[in-house]
C-alpha cells in the first residue's frame, strides 16, 4: 500500500465513507499499526486546521465587508480627544512655526552682525575719551592765557602726546572720529589749533599736527619708543587729562595681550578713566611702550593699550605729502637716571590735551 | 424580534444566537456597535483608524470562535468583555511596537482576559503558517485543496473545473499536493 492509497484510506475512514467490513479491517490495522494510527490523528489534525483556516479568511471577508460601511473618518474626528488650541496649533502648523522662527533667529543675527553688535567691543570696553559734562561746559580760559582759546570746551576729551619737536601728536583715532575740529592744549593751558594728518581705525591711532601760527616748536623729545615687547610686570605710568589738570596713573603691566587675546596690546592695572585715552604708557626709565586706549567696563582696573611697534607702524604709514618735513623719531632717551618727579617735570611739556569739536 | 432591534445595539443573547445561527445582520448589528468604542481607546492611546480595525476585528474573532465552540459564558456585559479583550491586544501590540508609555487611557471598564488572547495568538501563528504554506504551494495545487477541504467540492466538480481526464488522476494530484503541503507546512519555524 503506498502513501497516496493509504491517505485515500484515511480520508474514507475519517469521512464514514467506508463499509462496516473495510472499516473494521482498517480499525484493526490502525490498533496494531501505531505508525499508521498517528499518520490517521496527523491527517485530521492538519485537514481541520484547513478548514479552520478557510473559516477564518471568510470571517475576516466578512467583517471586512461591515467594516467598509463606516465612516471611519467622521468617527475617528468624533472621537479623538481634541488638545489644547496650542497643541493642535503647533501640531497642524509646527514646520511653518519652525521655519518661522529659523528666519526670525537668522535675521536677528544678520542685523547684528551688519549693526557690528556681534564685534564691538565698546560693549564691554570703554573707550577712554571723555564726554564732557555739563559742568565743564563752564570751563572758562585760564586767566594768563595769551591765546583766545575756543569758548566751547570741545565735546570729547582725551589726551596725546609729541612725537616730533614740530607738534605732531600722537593719538587714538575714537577720540577724533566724526571730528570737526580739533584742538590741543598743552600743560600750561596754551590751546592751539590742529589737524588730523593720518588716522588708521586699527590699531585706533591717529596723528594729529598742530597748525596753529603761534605755537613754536618744542624742545627735543626727552623720551624714546622702546621696540620690543615689555615684560609682564613692568611698572608703568601714563600722564592722561581725565580732568582739567594733567594726572598721573601709576601701574603695572599685567597681560601681553590684550582685550580678548588681542596681541596688539597690552592690559595693565591703572586707574584711567575717560580722557586717558591716547595718553602716553611709559616705562620705569620714561620709554613709550604704548598707548592708552580703552578699559574694560566689567573689571575694574583694567586698562589696554595699543603697542608701542604698532604705533611706530602707524607713523610710517603717513603718506609723505601730508608732512611738512620728513618725520625723525627721536631715538636719544633723556629720562633713564630720573626720578619719577623729575621725569614728569620733563614730560609735562609734551603731554597735551585733546579736545575734539563735532 | 421586534423592528427596533434589527438596526440598534443587539442584546447580549441575541448576539450569542446570531453567531451560533450564522446570522449575518447579527454579525453587522454587532460590529457596528461596538466598533466606535473600541476606536475611541485606540486613536487616543497612540494608535490610528488602521490599528482599530485591526485590533477590532482580532477581538471579534475571539469573540465569535469562543461562542461557536460553545465555551462563551455570560459572566460580564458583552460590552465589558470586547472592550477588556481588545484592550489587552492593544496593550501587547504596543508594547512589541515600544510604543508603550506605561499609561494608558480608559473609556470603559474592564476585566482581566489574559488567557483568551494567548491562545488566539497560538492560533493566529498556525494560520499565518498554513497561509504561507498555502501560497508557496502555488497553482493549481493551491485551488485543489481550498476547493477540496475548505470549500468541501466533489472530486467531480474539481475534475470538471481542472478538465482531468478522469477522477483518478485527480484524486492522485490532489495527495501530491496535501504531500506538498505538510511539508511547506511543518517545515516553517
Amino acid at each position: 500500500m503506498n502513501d497516496n492509497e493509504l491517505l485515500e484510506q484515511i480520508e474514507r475512514y475519517l469521512n464514514g465513507d467506508m463499509t462496516k467490513q473495510e472499516r473494521a479491517a482498517f480499525e484493526t490495522l490502525r490498533g496494531e499499526n501505531a505508525g499508521i494510527n498517528e499518520k490517521v490523528i496527523e491527517h485530521k489534525h492538519f485537514t481541520n486546521l484547513i478548514k479552520q483556516y478557510g473559516e477564518r479568511l471568510e470571517l475576516e471577508k466578512r467583517l471586512d465587508a461591515i467594516h467598509n460601511e463606516i465612516d471611519v473618518e467622521a468617527l475617528e474626528d468624533e472621537l479623538k480627544i481634541h488638545p489644547s488650541f496650542i497643541v493642535r496649533l503647533w501640531r497642524n502648523h509646527h514646520s511653518k512655526i519652525s521655519v518661522a522662527a529659523s528666519i526670525a533667529i537668522f535675521s536677528v543675527l544678520v542685523t547684528l552682525f551688519y549693526t557690528g553688535y556681534l564685534s564691538n567691543r565698546d560693549r564691554e570696553i570703554q573707550v577712554l575719551s571723555g564726554r564732557l559734562g555739563d559742568l565743564e561746559k563752564k570751563f572758562k580760559n585760564p586767566p594768563n592765557s595769551s591765546h583766545p582759546a575756543p569758548v566751547n570746551p570741545g565735546n570729547y576729551r582725551g589726551t596725546g602726546f609729541a612725537i616730533s619737536a614740530d607738534g605732531m601728536i600722537a593719538t587714538d583715532y575714537h577720540l577724533v572720529r566724526d571730528a570737526d575740529s580739533v584742538y590741543v592744549q598743552s600743560f600750561d593751558g596754551k590751546s592751539y589749533k590742529a589737524k588730523v594728518v593720518h588716522i588708521e581705525q586699527d590699531p585706533d591711532v591717529a596723528i594729529l599736527q598742530i597748525t596753529d601760527p603761534s605755537f613754536k616748536p618744542l624742545a627735543p623729545l626727552p623720551y624714546n619708543f622702546r621696540k620690543g615687547e615689555a615684560d609682564m610686570g613692568e611698572n608703568v605710568f601714563t600722564l592722561g587729562f581725565p580732568s582739567n589738570a594733567m594726572v598721573l596713573g601709576p601701574g603695572f603691566l599685567t597681560a601681553n595681550s590684550g582685550y580678548r587675546g588681542d596681541s596688539t596690546s597690552y592690559q595693565m592695572s591703572i586707574p584711567a578713566n575717560p580722557g586717558n585715552s591716547g595718553g602716553p604708557l611709559l616705562d620705569n626709565k620714561g620709554n613709550v611702550i604704548g598707548i592708552v586706549d580703552a578699559k574694560q567696563t566689567n573689571l575694574a582696573g583694567t586698562t589696554f593699550a595699543l603697542k608701542a611697534d604698532y604705533l611706530l607702524k602707524a607713523i610710517q604709514n603717513i603718506p609723505s605729502d601730508s608732512l611738512n618735513k620728513p618725520l625723525n623719531l627721536n631715538t636719544r632717551n633723556m629720562l633713564a637716571g630720573l626720578s619719577r618727579p623729575q621725569q614728569i617735570k620733563k614730560l609735562q611739556n609734551y603731554v597735551f590735551m585733546i579736545r575734539v569739536y563735532q | 424580534m421586534s423592528k427596533e432591534s434589527t438596526n440598534g445595539t443587539p442584546t447580549d443573547s441575541e448576539v450569542i444566537l446570531g453567531i451560533l445561527n450564522n446570522s449575518e445582520s447579527v454579525l453587522k448589528r454587532l460590529y457596528v456597535a461596538y466598533f466606535p468604542m473600541v476606536m475611541q481607546l485606540i486613536i487616543n492611546n497612540n494608535g490610528d483608524a488602521d490599528d482599530a480595525k485591526d485590533i477590532y476585528q482580532e477581538g471579534i474573532i475571539i469573540l465569535y470562535n469562543k461562542v461557536k465552540n460553545g465555551d462563551f459564558e455570560l459572566s460580564s456585559k458583552l460590552k465589558t468583555y470586547i472592550y477588556s479583550v481588545c484592550r489587552r491586544l492593544w496593550l501587547k501590540r504596543l508594547s512589541q511596537l515600544n510604543r508603550y508609555g506605561g499609561d494608558i487611557k480608559d473609556f470603559e471598564e474592564y476585566l482581566s482576559v489574559d488567557d483568551e488572547t494567548e491562545k488566539n495568538n497560538e492560533r493566529d501563528i498556525q494560520f499565518n503558517r498554513m497561509g504561507d504554506a498555502l501560497n508557496l504551494l502555488g497553482e493549481p495545487c493551491k485551488t485543489i485543496i481550498e476547493d477540496f477541504y475548505i470549500h468541501n467540492r466533489s472530486m467531480k466538480e474539481i475534475c470538471e473545473n481542472f478538465g482531468y481526464t478522469n477522477a483518478d488522476n485527480a484524486k492522485t494530484q490532489k495527495y501530491k499536493c496535501l504531500q506538498r503541503l505538510k511539508k511547506l507546512f511543518f517545515q516553517q519555524t
